[in-house]
């Protein structure tokens, strides 16, 4: 997926536990960078577009992915909302369907992604846009600013995974007690859950759980 | 100010939290001090917030200065739990969130799976074509509690007997092909569970039939009844701008005349294949929002008569993926303990073959595998967009899950909705709405 990362065994059984001889494999997954042209679709005239009407294409915009009839534009933080601004008034992505996160502990310096679905109804098209930050620098700029419909999503994204939203207008715990720690949809966040009991014996809690990976 | 349990200095002055008492004691204390501003909490429990929806409201006199919601109080975790289940699991879980449109939901997470899996072009013809009639009566269960509701909450009871009369029926069909009435887990990547009973098929064309008569008389409860438009009519004003700006879809959005429904415009389960139209109204009020529900259920209506008529020329057609790699048993049968395994398929893996028996159990405990990668799947709920955002590393569990819900985004309208109209307002324009917290919270 991101960074050559590697996936070693087939039933995710660390140590001993693998008796069905097949825990020598290694699945390898590459990071496949941009997508060449064509991209088939609208996705050749959504990047000629944009690159017609944002000179610094080439300088804000890391990659260009096109995956499973989705295109997805990997956009450098800080050039985001000059790029949204494009997308929503030149390009007509009038709406955002909001922003999720996801969490990549291994991708060293990228591990937070904030990913936004966008939608142009007057061309009924598609775009995804991904941003990074690192862990220790959790902040991507808001863009409430730009479609106000963000404005719960950032603050939901924020709550669960701990990206600072920069100029959100009130960036705060939106599911979660205001004083709750740490940040549940992260990673390296316990599921919790507390084992069952039955007469003569327990089941433990769902992510202590002996399962296939 | 004995009635005030307490009061506190802020920077915008001193504010007074009323905790219960006596109305009259309150209002006229309130009366009798200088400053004119109140703040009201309402809800979490409160009859007319569709679940446990807080709103917070800053009113002068009866006019609301400002509002604010406070959300949170359903957060079941579901995105993450699903992380740590399979992927046909899942299902499981996420058809809780909105539970008023499980197979909304479910819909929704199985075509983002299938997208993953490269398998959408796979999906059995009748698999689409049930899916696409089982939504369509949970359409019509869904509006019919929203409109029941909606009526009850502005005082109109009768219309909340007939709607969840209507509702009991399509309840009874979903118990007759999935087992449940709600959160069947009936949809699942690949098809479907099971495949319909054989007098499904009659029993909803008999129920479409009384449906259409329910729906006529229904109308004429609240169509062109003069309270009713008094209490909706210019109430929870919010035009196409602002839909936008908010993301907002479903019908509040196309109560503002806007066309937008994904069935149309981005048809997914083969939806290009059935005449239906897209119902709009240009008045961006609660009576448009109400008269856009009253006559989708018409439009269900058809196109579930259409999905009959499929159904019919496909009988006997398989409703699973051929790739048994990924096929979840779909001969399922109910016994004398309840709905399960098919005992041909019992006798199958159990009697004549080990590689069967060792691929059910490899299936049912690993689950299959899914190429890493992301997708995302919009289907067009009762409520607006849905999507499900789908994240895999290549394993047998999803590595991410997030729902786009509608419910969420549609709720931050509220603020817009309500701010410079009057309390009593408010409860309309939630309800026209129609937030399910399952939704929002998840």
């Amino acid at each position: 997926m991101s960074e050559n990362s590697e996936d070693k065994g087939m039933f995710g059984v660390s140590g001993t536990g693998d008796t069905s001889g097949y825990g020598g494999l290694v699945r390898q997954q590459v990071n496949a960078g941009s997508t060449p042209r064509p991209y088939g679709s609208y996705f050749d005239d959504v990047t000629d577009e944009l690159e017609r009407a944002y000179p610094e294409f080439n300088d804000a915009i890391e990659r260009v992915v096109v995956d499973r009839g989705e295109l997805t534009l990997y956009i450098k933080r800080e050039k985001l909302v000059e790029v949204a601004l494009i997308l929503r008034d030149k390009l007509l992505f009038e709406v955002c369907l909001g922003v999720n996160g996801v969490h990549y502990p291994q991708d060293k310096g990228r591990e937070l992604h904030a990913i936004y679905p966008l939608l142009s109804m007057t061309n009924n098209r598609r775009v995804r846009l991904e941003v990074s930050a690192p862990d220790s620098d959790p902040h991507i700029p808001s863009l409430v600013e730009v479609w106000a419909g963000n404005n719960w999503h950032e603050r939901e994204t924020y709550d669960m995974f701990g990206i600072i939203f920069d100029g959100h207008p009130a960036l705060t715990r939106i599911l979660m007690p205001d004083d709750w720690p740490g940040y549940p949809q992260r990673k390296d966040y316990p599921l919790g859950g507390i084992p069952v009991e039955y007469i003569g014996a327990t089941v433990p809690a769902p992510d202590e759980r002996r399962s296939y990976r | 100010m004995s009635t005030f349990a307490s009061s506190r200095e802020t920077t915008e002055g001193r504010i007074y939290s009323v905790t219960g008492g006596d109305w009259e004691d309150v209002a006229r204390e309130i009366g009798s001090a200088k400053e004119e501003r109140v703040i009201v909490n309402m809800g979490p429990q409160h009859p007319s917030t569709h679940g446990v929806l807080r709103l917070m409201l800053e009113l002068e006199g009866e006019t609301i200065t400002e509002l604010r919601c406070g959300i949170g109080y359903l957060h079941t975790g579901i995105e993450k739990n699903t992380e740590y289940r399979t992927w046909t699991q899942g299902v499981t879980f996420i058809t809780r969130m909105d539970y008023l449109s499980p197979l909304f939901n479910e819909t929704a997470y199985c075509l983002a799976v299938e997208k993953l899996l490269n398998i959408t072009d796979q999906v059995p013809e009748r698999a689409s074509a049930i899916r696409v009639l089982m939504m369509e009566l949970n359409r019509i269960s869904s509006h019919m509690v929203a409109l029941g509701t909606g009526a009850l909450e502005l005082g109109a009871m009768a219309p909340m007997f007939f709607a969840f009369r209507e509702r009991e029926r399509v309840l009874d069909i979903f118990e007759m092909v999935s087992g449940l009435r709600m959160n069947m887990a009936y949809v699942r990547p690949g098809g479907v569970a099971q495949d319909l009973p054989s007098d499904a098929l009659s029993k909803i064309r008999e129920l479409v039939k009384d449906l259409r008569k329910n729906f006529k008389d229904n109308e004429k409860l609240l169509v062109g009844n003069t309270i009713w438009i008094k209490r909706t009519k210019d109430v929870g004003y919010l035009d196409l701008p602002g839909c936008i700006t908010l993301g907002i879809t479903g019908p509040v959005l196309r109560a503002t005349g806007m066309p937008w429904d994904l069935r149309k415009t981005q048809p997914y389960c083969s939806y290009e294949d059935y005449k239906f139209d897209v119902i709009t109204a240009d008045t961006c009020d609660v009576y448009g929002r109400f008269l856009i529900r009253m006559q989708e259920l018409e439009q269900s209506l058809r196109i579930i008569e259409q999905a009959c008529d499929k159904l019919e020329k496909l009988d006997g057609a398989p409703v699973m993926v051929a790739d048994k790699k990924i096929a979840w048993p779909a001969q399922l049968a109910l016994g004398g303990d309840g709905l399960g395994n098919s005992l041909e398929h019992i006798r199958q893996i159990m009697g004549t073959s080990m590689e069967s028996l060792i691929h059910h159990f490899k299936i049912v405990t690993e689950g299959f595998r899914v190429p890493a990668g992301q997708a995302y799947a919009p289907v067009e709920s009762p409520r607006g967009e849905l999507g499900a955002y789908l994240v895999s590393d290549g394993g047998t569990r999803p590595y991410r899950v997030h729902f786009r819900t509608p419910s969420f985004s549609n709720l931050q309208a509220t603020s817009a909705m309500c701010e410079g109209s009057l309390i009593a307002d408010v409860v309309a324009a939630v309800a026209s709405i129609d937030p399910v917290m399952g939704d929002v919270d998840r």
